[in-house]
Order: structure tokens, then sequence, then C-alpha cells
């Protein structure tokens, strides 16, 4: 996993050499212009961030009194699946945050289970894709803290948070998932908020735990987790993009 | 005064006492073709990212209820691609702002190394003393077209200069100031433009003057020769009329 710089490097120039000539030769292999643009600009964007990013670099933290009071809920704020409902109604006491996928030892965590973990507050800003920005803290168990318990196995590559809701609104629509690579994965800020703003997470957030990875954008930060999958590859999950937005044009890798 | 051009080309004579004039060279007619290219798809698909949410504040965060301006609508002619379509609109601004920042460095570093840049560019005292004649130039629409055209007025060159060195780097560097990954190595530069919110209305100003800039440009271009502008900028070489003013008859 460990790549050294000059391999990164070289990611890197490969990558723009790719991007010159899918932007600019011909669509040989029949993709869409729109699909060459996105594979393009994104690996460009996403080498370059992991050349100059140091791999544990903090998102900006604020202080408490520059906290949004408006903080914006997106995307779903009430999911329908009766599965949801259900434990909502019971007010999450039946709730199992599910890790498993590649691991040694897969997981299966109460509300309670997982506050009694170390745990992590930080107030940073929410980058949405549309362009707006808000401030909330958050505070949640290291995301780390639960791969390492489970033990990732050596091929694991990404982190797959499955969710609850459908942005359709309805109960058997598509479900929103969303996931990221082992260095944001491992990144401190990364965590499983089960507390924004002080007080327990709300349902229009993403109660009952939703992630934080603070160096992407909003649509990573995946609301209404049910289920955490280690994967090596996510081309078999829904449209095999990686998530519910990359599978609709967005990028998967949101650090711009 | 202005020193000798780069690379050093004699002019060529023409008939009736003009001749031509070596201005651009290579890579400064090739980087400012990319540049347009570049700038052109960064605007339109800027436009069409900003129509996803067409409100701009001040600070480090969204006062939703309170935005500074608001954008009422764009005409989807100035679109890219046609029809709001924010994911399409991000991969095109952001495969375009490689071969702007790439274009830019080359062209900063070739202007800067071979010096040109101070040559052709930098206003010397004896220009800033003629800053109000040319007002006066700019205003009357009367610009020279002789000896006086070899080198660039005052004004364009203190224009040049801030678009340059100000107004295009500002648009890079508010840019990324939006990139939360970027953010995580850029804090400083965030809190000097007072916030992620602050950032993106710099963006979108120094775009609004970067499109003043090209309405202009392209307005003077059109002016004061259209053929012989377009010549230069292609082949880099441009007529200079015979001077207008003699000193004494010509024999």
């Amino acid at each position: 996993m460990t790549q050294t710089p000059l391999s990164r490097r070289s990611w890197l120039g490969r990558a723009m050499a790719t991007a010159g000539v899918m932007a600019l030769a011909g669509c040989e292999r029949g993709i869409a212009l729109g699909e060459r643009l996105k594979i393009s600009a994104e690996a460009l964007t996403y080498r370059a961030q992991r050349l100059i990013l140091p791999r544990d670099a903090l998102a900006p933290e604020y202080r408490r009194d520059q906290i949004s009071p408006d903080f914006k809920p997106n995307g779903s704020i009430s999911p329908a699946a009766a599965d949801y409902v259900a434990l909502r109604n019971g007010d999450f006491a039946d709730y199992r945050l599910v890790v498993d996928g590649l691991v040694d030892r897969p997981l299966s965590l109460s509300l309670d289970e997982l506050r009694t973990r170390p745990s992590r507050t930080q107030i940073t800003k929410h980058d949405c894709v549309e362009g707006w920005t808000a401030i909330g803290e958050w505070t949640g168990v290291r995301l780390e803290t639960l791969l390492d318990e489970a033990g990732l196995r050596p091929e694991a590559r990404y982190i797959v948070f499955h969710c609850f809701d459908a942005l359709t609104q309805t109960e058997d629509g598509p479900r929103y998932y969303e996931s990221i690579d082992l260095v944001d994965a491992r990144h401190p800020q990364t965590v499983l908020a089960y507390d924004m703003n002080g007080q327990t997470l709300g349902v229009p957030h993403g109660a009952p735990l939703r992630l934080r990875v603070e160096r992407q954008l909003g649509y990573k930060q995946a609301k209404y987790i049910r289920r955490i999958e280690v994967v090596d590859s996510f081309a078999d999950i829904q449209g095999g993009n990686g998530g519910y937005w990359p599978d609709r044009g967005y990028e998967w890798y949101a650090g711009i | 005064m202005a020193g000798p051009d780069f690379p050093p080309l004699a002019d060529r004579p023409l008939p009736g006492g003009r001749s031509l004039t070596y201005r651009h060279p290579p890579l400064v007619r090739i980087s400012h073709w990319l540049n347009v290219i570049a700038v052109v798809v960064l605007v339109m698909s800027g436009l069409n990212i900003l129509l996803a949410h067409p409100h701009l504040y001040w600070g480090i965060r969204s006062t939703f209820a309170d935005p500074w301006i608001s954008i009422p609508t764009i005409p989807n002619w100035l679109l890219i691609p046609q029809g709001r379509n924010l994911a399409e609109a991000r991969h095109w601004h952001f495969l375009f702002a490689w071969l702007f920042v790439l274009n830019g460095l080359a062209y900063l570093a070739y202007g800067f190394v071979t010096g040109r840049f101070g040559r052709r560019l930098w206003p010397t005292l004896t220009d800033l003393r003629g800053f109000w004649p040319s007002v006066v130039e700019h205003a009357r629409f009367d610009f020279p077209k002789d000896d006086h055209a070899r080198t660039y007025n005052v004004i364009q060159k203190l224009t040049y200069v801030t678009m340059i060195l100000v107004i295009l780097p500002m648009m890079l560097i508010t840019g990324l100031s939006m990139s939360p990954g970027f953010n995580a190595i850029g804090g400083v530069l965030l809190d000097i433009m007072g916030g992620r919110q602050s950032a993106r209305t710099l963006h979108f100003i120094a775009a609004a003057m970067i499109v003043g800039f090209i309405v202009i440009h392209v307005g003077l271009v059109v002016w004061t020769g259209l053929f012989n502008n377009m010549r230069a900028m292609i082949t880099g070489w441009f007529v200079i009329e015979p001077n207008r003013h003699h000193d004494g008859g010509q024999p």
C-alpha cells in the first residue's frame, strides 16, 4: 500500500499523459465525452492531491462560535425504508453497525458500544458540491479504530458505506452508498459521528451514524450508515463507480 | 529603451515606407491561444457550476438567509455543457484548469527567464510619467500605428501586468482554496482570503474582471486593426506604418 513519492510522481505523469490522450484523441472505445472528461480530470486531481497532501494533513478546524446556526440538511432528510423507520421508532436501541467484508473479525456494534470507544470531536466545514459551506461540530469514533479492531486483510483497498436512505425518498429506491480509499479511511479526522454540535445526531443530519471525511466534499459524508464493507474493488456494487453520486456522473474522489 | 527584442529578428521593409516587425515569439503565440481556449471553457463551465447554487457570501460559511448577491439567471448559450449539469461542468472546469495552470506556468517561466517580460511589459518610469497622455489617447480612441506602436503604451503595460501577475494567479489561488483537499495544506491561504465562501466570491469577482478584460481587449484589437493584430498573434509579424510626424521633409 505504501507508495514512494517517486512512484506517486510517475503516477501523476501517467495520469497527465492519459488525460491528454483521452481528452484530445478520438473516442475509439466509444466512451462518451463527459465520461472521458471525468476520467481525465479526476485522475489528475486525485494523483496531484495524493502527491502534495501529507497523509495526515488535517482539514482546518474552527471555533465553537463559528458554527453555522443554519447548517443545511441536504439529500435525504427522513429515510422511508421500513427497516430504518423501525429502528428510529425504537430510538435506535436495536441499531447495529456491521463491519464486514475483507476483515479478519467482522463487527456488529450497538450505539452504546460505539460510544464506549475513544472519541474525537472536531469543528469542521462541510463543503457542498453545489458551492455552499456550513460549519458544524462532530463527535464520533475514528474509523481507523474500528478497522483495526476488525483487522483489514492485505487485499483490502476501499471502505464502502452502505446507507439506509434512498434519495428517491421511496422505500425501494437505490440506497445511498459511498466509498473511500485507505488513506482517507485512516485519516485522523475520519470519524463515524454520533453527535453533532454537542447533541445526539438528528435524523435530518443522518442519525444514528454518519461519516465525516473532512478532506472531501459533502456528498462523501454518507448519512444513515447501516453497514461498512471492506472491499478490494467496488466495481460490482450498484453502478460500479463507488458511490450514489459517482454513479450519476460525479467524481468518486471529491477532494476538489 | 525597449532593448533588443527576443529573438532578435530584423524588420522586413514593405512598399510605401511600411515595415513588418517581429512582435510575438512562438511560445507567446501558442500560450496565448491555449489560454484563450482554457479561459473560455473555464468561464462557461464555471457559470454552469455557479448555477448549482447561484448565491455568493463573504466569510467562512454560507449565510443562507442573507447572501451578498444572488444571480437570477444565466442564459443557456453561455454554459458548458449546454443546459444545467453540475457533474459535467465540473469535469470540464477541472480538466481545463490544468491546461490554464500548466500553460500559464510555461508562459511565466519563459517571460522571466528570457527577460522578455521585463522588456515588453514592465512599465518604466518614463512610461509612468506618460500615464495621463495615454489616458487622453485612450479617451480619444486614437492610437499610434507608426514607430510608437512598436512598444505597448503604459495603460496596456499596466493592464497586462495586472492580469498576468494578479488576476490570473488570483483565479488559481481562489479556486484551489475551494478544494477541501487542498485546504488541508492551504489553511493559511484560506485564512488570508477570509474563508471558503470569501474565496468563492473572490473567484467570481476575478472571473468577472477577466471577462471585462476580454471585452475591452477584443474591442481594442478590432479597433486598432483586427487583421494586423491577428497576424501578429498568429504569425508573429506586425505591420508598422510610416511615421506620421516627420522632423524634416523626406528627400
